[in-house]
């Protein structure tokens, strides 16, 4: 009873709960995707997950310090896909395709 | 209320992160990434952290999906790519993999643990209901030699996606002839 009744009393744990099922999802869709640019997109899924369970802890302990590191991870995710599809459009050039599994040149 | 709130919207957060992963067109799935990241937002919203809220949808779902959705119709793959696996046991791997990276995660999600009542940047997420002002406050003095990092590095970020992505003024090489060993079909 106490069990049904903490389900449905949201806290802190509820989010993180949350963030660790997205971060599964991104990283098993980077897992089994080949197309490189959804590979991108499940990143952008795993660094969401981060986020949430930051400012989860923001504001379980009252500190502006989580919400200012999503800051971080924004920045750090904006240059990722900037560099990222930057990438993906110079192999495109050279290969006419962005399957993962047609860039293995370095296959032995 | 909250606990509707909280159910139906994880409910639309999941399903719409697991569009993003099986769907079959690119397009389809920055669609769904949009609706990840507003759906996250009102997460951030329920969390008294408003300016985080906005500063998502301003950043992610329009600038980081745009830039998605430019990238895939400037290169024309907005087909259906098959979803067939070539290798047999990758996918099997996956899901062990996942599998064990959600037990870890709910492991410590769920299991016994505290709060230390230590705050790193000695500033409450909100300042008389202004949730601006702290942030600021923490991103310029607490965090000022990181946030300058970030400035090297957004510079860094940029430089680089022009090298990258800037037409070379002589003719690639053809690259099945640069590679005469490349075993098995480029495509």
């Amino acid at each position: 009873m106490t069990l049904v009744a903490g389900l449905f009393d949201i806290s802190t744990q509820h989010y993180f709960v949350v963030g660790a099922l997205l971060f599964t999802i991104g990283a098993v869709g980077l897992l089994v995707r080949k197309n490189t640019i959804v590979m991108f997109m499940c990143v952008e899924l795993m660094l969401n997950a981060v986020n949430l369970t930051f400012v989860a802890f923001s504001k379980a302990l009252d500190d502006a310090a989580g919400q200012a590191a999503v800051f971080f991870t924004l920045i750090v995710a904006a240059a990722e896909v900037a560099v990222g599809l930057a990438i993906i459009v110079a192999i495109f050039r050279r290969r006419q395709g962005v399957t993962a599994d047609d860039i293995d040149l370095l296959k032995g | 209320m909250d606990a509707i709130l909280f159910f139906g919207f994880s409910a639309i957060l999941l399903s719409a992160a697991i569009g993003v992963v099986i769907a079959r067109n690119p397009v389809h799935s920055a669609l769904f990434l949009v609706t990840t990241m507003v759906t996250m937002s009102v997460f951030f919203l329920m969390q008294d952290a408003p300016l985080v809220a906005i500063v998502q949808i301003v950043v992610y779902a329009s600038a980081i999906v745009v830039l998605f959705l430019f990238v895939i119709m400037l290169l024309g793959v907005d087909r259906h790519e098959s979803l067939d696996d070539g290798r047999r046991f990758q996918r099997p791997a996956a899901a062990i993999l996942g599998v064990l990276a959600l037990a870890g995660l709910l492991s410590l999600t769920v299991g016994h643990w505290q709060l230390g009542g230590h705050r790193l940047s000695g500033r409450s997420i909100s300042d008389n209901g202004d949730n601006v002002r702290p942030l600021a406050r923490t991103l310029f003095t607490h965090f000022a030699w990181p946030f300058e990092v970030t400035a090297v590095l957004l510079v860094i970020a940029v430089v680089g996606s022009v090298v990258l992505a800037r037409r070379s003024s002589r003719p690639a090489p053809n690259p099945d002839a640069a590679n005469p060993l490349q075993q098995g079909s480029a495509r």
